[in-house]
């Protein structure tokens, strides 16, 4: 499974990746999508919304189930990418780029040590199989 | 009776491979002091007893009475092909189809109905049924609170006062208001509708023909209830959709009605057949369950329940309400009406119980001391005045052998002598004479 | 196979109604005409018994397959039924006559059909009194759900919460919400049965109630029921049933014996009123006295003259949940079936559906994993699981089975049982059939190490193969468009 190292992750398989001088964007893991199988909509986040970290910011509609997704670090939601509501299929394959979900203005960076890299999160699903 | 098709034999070859010495013991879960001791309940009988006994209750049911009475529930004519085909087995004996594969029958005849009610109304997409007109009014009313974010109804009271009731049953827990436009024996006062209007406002809820019978144009309320930010509801009676303006022409937001008149008996108040219809970029917010177009491996067409993420069975409490279930053979009867009249068919029908009702209000309009109220466009229903209380004349008409109409008392205060008078394309001129006569006997 | 829309030809006619007899016509001005016609399709009868004739034989029914759905109690659906429900004398009765003055007396025969249904429905349950309003099975439960509020609301309890397990059905929790409540999930054992330890922890005095079905989701009885109802009822919280189950109890245990106030049945299911496709159902709700008074309105009771007649007059009435008294005509059917039955042919057919559940059971358990050792009621629960570890899940199975003829168990269902596939024979299937899917099954576990393909392609029998639901979900075509559209 694909789990690039220059991103940070959580426990409910979104991805965050902090950008010098700019808003961090976030994204659903490969891991999400394959559970997901299929999203068939998704309901986006508010942009200018302030969040903090683990709230709920969105959800996702599969054939079988919603899911929710919930912001990795707090701050204010500067974007969102409107192209998912046309095409959800994006997060098929494309969710660790034309499938981001949103950009989010950090307002603690020191929240970022809290999440996990690559390998741990490789770890993480690893203890999720079977 | 029962049918149990096991032979003794077979019971007792089933209980050793169960490892039971007995039924009784596969009870022996229930402990004895919770178990019922013998049922007060009477032995069981064949099929021919039974056949008997409803046929003898039946035969006490006056339906030998002409029937002139609407208020929303219409003797129209149910053409025997839609019977017969609604008795098939496999349609009426299976189950939700839950199995696409196995259900591609009930599953396109969802989406053909679904299509239907669209073309009927005017609007761009319908979900699969739900239990009548009334719950599909809540539904509606809730849908437009949760899109709106607003918890305020204006409701016109001319909508059916049994819908009426239903509303506020089922709101009674909830968080919503309720402001009564009083719309009486006539069309919607619109200066009555404009001071309730505020950006709490999450619907205005109409009905057309209203429950007087007369038919508006009412694009104007909607544009009002546009310009506060509101969502216009709509309960409407599908046969007047062969002649009258529908919901989707006056720019109705959400559009729904009883569909009973659509080939469904009448049966003593159901089962019935409510119809939901609304704006594409509402869907997701729509009750009830939604057939969809896909394709299988082959690519060969095929249908599938969809969106099911909206129902009650995935998204549980978040669920956009609790229907479970739709109505699904009695949507079948409207789709397969809907497919004999066709076009053409729907308007004859709708043209032939106007005009009769027009004949009739003619001819009860002559008589002394009846004034029919005829000055605004009526459908197939209209209001008599009468010089005594209608409670009265409904009795001596039911002696002289007519459902002779309703008596708006029952949930207008104020009319005690007004009559609400049904007429559908069944009635001949020979009964409507008939009528007239027995009424003018009457006064 | 086209549909109704695309076999339509221009001018082509179906059902005609005769021309007027009335020298009247409507004036009904242009501007409240429809501009354009509704584009219903034109076709001719013998098109329309074709179309829908080739589509019903595209589907399975009972009528045809054996649908072991756990939950739904798919049993015959007896012919008579639908005779008795299409007599004049029921069919064509207005469900206004009632409210007309002398009304009462031109419906003595529809109204006693509803009394008596009710009176038959109160010895079964062991409740006080019934209302027919509720116009399918979640119906039945937001009326429950509305009646335990308004007792709530009487007593001037303050109660926010209803404990429902995590087993229990998708409706109970929706209800719960729509009458005003929080939901508290209280968690099941592995057997899918609440725990009083549980559950005692999670009782306090906002409990309005506890909704539960019995035997549970599992098809297992819980004998501490009582123990439960206790705890409940001591807070002044109020036990619900869902009857979803009552097929694998009727005759034998009374809901109100074991602690219920308020009782939902499923007329469709336990009464065996056919399903339609997905409706119309009934799902009548009975109550212990102290909530008659929140009944709807109406009830119909019988006078001292014999005679019956509709009571609207309640003060305390949570008012109107359907236009009338219910689906009447699903109401005949049950009506019918229940005299056909009588007290010994109800009680049987519980005994019937738990031995033929129990066959199933006892014969399939070497094949397939159970998450229980006892027996089970009226139906039980597979775990695919381990077959899912070879990549055969419960979906494959389902759709291995559709192939040899059977209608699938009912799949997913209870979440708490990891690839589920709950089975619920009913008792009107004869033993050659229970064998027949009892082969199928094992056919199909056998399939799972020799040729799992197969498993994968099914269903090949079928007019169209699996159906590709996220592109459903995604296209969202849910009506033909008009032929200026396409």
């Amino acid at each position: 499974m694909n789990i690039p190292d220059d991103l940070l992750y959580t426990m409910e398989h979104e991805w965050l990746k902090p950008v010098d001088d700019g808003p961090a964007l976030m994204g659903l893991t490969a891991y999400a999508s394959e559970q997901l199988s299929g999203v068939t909509f998704i309901e986006l986040p508010k942009k200018g919304q302030e969040v903090k970290r683990g709230q709920k910011i969105a959800n996702v509609e599969s054939v079988k189930a919603v899911s929710d997704i919930y912001a990795p670090a707090g701050g204010t939601i500067v974007e969102v990418n409107n192209a998912l509501e046309s095409d959800p299929s994006l997060l098929d394959e494309k969710y660790y780029d034309d499938g981001w979900i949103c950009r989010i203005d950090l307002t603690d960076d020191a929240e970022l040590d809290d999440l996990m890299d690559a390998k741990a999160y490789r770890e993480y699903l690893g203890t999720l199989a079977g | 009776m029962d049918f149990i098709p096991h032979t003794d034999a077979q019971r007792r070859a089933m209980l050793e491979t169960i490892g039971a010495a007995s039924a009784e013991d596969l009870f022996e879960d229930i402990p004895a002091a919770m178990r019922a001791g013998e049922l007060n309940l009477p032995a069981g009988h064949s099929e021919i007893w039974v056949r008997n006994h409803l046929e003898h209750l039946a035969s006490k049911n006056a339906t030998h009475l002409t029937p002139f009475v609407g208020g929303g529930f219409y003797d129209h004519y149910v053409p025997s092909a839609v019977t017969a085909i609604l008795r098939r087995g496999e349609l009426y004996t299976a189950y939700t189809p839950y199995q696409a594969e196995a259900s591609q029958g009930t599953l396109q005849a969802i989406y053909e109905y679904q299509t239907a009610i669209c073309r009927l109304t005017g609007m761009e997409v319908a979900n699969a049924s739900l239990y009548d007109g009334g719950t599909a009014l809540y539904e509606a009313a809730m849908m437009a609170a949760r899109l709106t974010g607003r918890n305020k109804i204006v409701l016109d009271s001319g909508v059916n006062p049994i819908y009426r009731n239903m509303l506020h049953c089922y709101t009674r827990n909830l968080n919503v208001a309720f402001r009564e436009v009083p719309t009486a024996c006539g069309p919607t006062p619109r200066d009555q509708v404009e001071p309730f209007l505020d950006d709490e406002t999450a619907a205005v809820i109409l009905q057309n023909p209203n429950f007087f019978g007369f038919i508006d144009d009412l694009a104007d309320v909607v544009d009002m209830a546009h310009r506060a930010g509101a969502l216009a509801v709509m309960s409407c009676y599908p046969i007047s959709l062969g002649l009258v303006k529908t919901p989707g022409e006056m720019g109705v937001d959400i559009a729904t009605g009883e569909g009973q008149s659509l080939g469904l008996p009448l049966s003593f108040g159901g089962p019935y057949l409510g119809f939901m219809a609304t704006r594409k970029e509402f869907i997701r917010q729509m009750p009830g369950r939604l057939a969809g177009v896909t394709e299988d491996g082959q690519g060969r067409r095929g249908f599938v329940l969809t969106l099911q993420t909206r129902e009650q069975h995935i998204r549980r409490q978040g669920a956009t309400s609790n229907i479970c279930t739709n109505e699904a053979l009695c949507a079948l009867a409207a789709l397969v009406y809907l497919s004999l009249v066709g076009k053409e068919g729907l308007k004859e029908v709708a043209r032939l119980s106007a005009d009769k009702a027009a004949y009739a209000a003619q001819r009860l309009d002559r008589i002394d001391g009846v004034r029919v109220h005829r000055a605004a466009p009526f459908f197939n229903e209209f209001v008599c005045d009468l010089p005594v209380h209608a409670g009265e004349i409904v009795s001596g008409l039911i002696e002289k052998g007519y459902a002779g109409g309703f008596p708006l008392a029952q949930y207008y205060p104020g009319m005690e002598k007004r009559l609400l008078v049904a007429v559908t394309e069944k009635r001949t001129r020979e009964e409507i004479g008939a009528f007239a006569e027995a009424l003018e006997g009457l006064l | 196979m086209n549909l109704i829309f695309e076999k339509s030809t221009a001018g082509r006619r179906g059902f005609r109604v005769p021309p007027s007899d009335v020298p009247a016509r409507a004036d009904i001005p242009a501007a409240l005409r429809r501009t354009r016609d509704a584009e219903l399709p034109e076709v001719s009868e013998l098109e329309v018994v074709r179309h829908f004739t080739q589509l019903s034989q595209r589907n399975f029914s009972i009528d045809t397959h054996m649908y072991p759905l756990g939950s739904c109690t798919m049993k015959y659906n007896p012919k008579f039924l639908e005779d008795v429900a299409a007599l004049d004398g029921f069919s064509r009765l207005h469900p206004l006559l009632p409210q007309l003055r002398g009304g009462g007396i031109l419906t003595q025969g529809a109204l006693q059909v509803l009394y008596e249904v009710a009176q038959w429905l109160c010895e079964i349950t062991g409740m006080a009194q019934f209302s027919m309003q509720p116009l399918a099975g979640a119906h039945g439960e937001l009326t429950g759900a509305m009646l335990i509020a308004a007792y709530h609301r009487h007593r001037g309890n303050r109660k926010t919460t209803v404990i429902i397990p995590d087993s229990a059905h998708g409706t109970n929790p929706a209800s719960a919400a729509i009458a005003g409540y929080q939901v508290v999930a209280a968690p099941s054992n592995e057997q899918g049965v609440l725990d009083p330890a549980h559950v005692r922890d999670l009782v306090d005095e906002g409990t309005a109630a506890l909704m539960l079905t019995c035997p549970n989701t599992l098809g297992l009885f819980n004998r501490e029921i009582r123990d439960l109802a206790d705890m409940v009822h001591a807070v002044d919280g109020l036990m619900y049933y869902d009857g979803a189950n009552l097929n694998a109890i009727a005759g034998w245990a009374r809901p109100g014996d074991l602690g219920f106030d308020v009782v939902q049945l499923n007329l469709h299911k336990t009464f065996a009123t056919p399903h339609g496709g997905g409706g119309p159902g009934a799902g009548p709700v009975g109550v212990a006295d102290a909530l008659v008074p929140f009944l709807p309105t109406s009830v119909v009771v019988k006078r001292t003259d014999g005679t019956y007649a509709l009571e609207y007059d309640r003060k305390d009435s949570i008012g109107y949940v359907a236009p009338f008294y219910g689906n009447f005509g699903v109401i005949l059917k049950a009506y019918a079936y229940m005299l056909a039955l009588g007290r010994e042919g109800l009680k049987r057919t519980a005994e019937t559906a738990v031995l033929n559940a129990n066959y199933l059971l006892a014969r399939l358990r070497p094949h397939y994993t159970v998450p229980f050792e006892r027996r089970c009621m009226h139906e039980f629960v597979l775990s695919a699981a381990p077959q899912a570890k070879k990549g055969i899940k419960a979906l494959d199975i389902a759709k291995g089975l559709i192939d040899r003829g059977f209608h699938p168990p009912t799949m997913y269902f209870p979440g708490v049982v990891p690839e589920a596939l709950m089975i619920e024979p009913t008792e009107t299937e004869t033993q050659e059939t229970l064998d027949g899917f009892v082969d199928a099954m094992i056919e199909i576990a056998g399939l799972v190490d020799s040729d799992p393909d197969t498993l994968h392609r099914a269903p090949t029998t079928t007019p169209v193969g699996r159906l590709d639901e996220v592109a459903a979900a995604r296209r969202l075509d849910v009506c033909f468009p008009l032929p200026d559209e396409a």
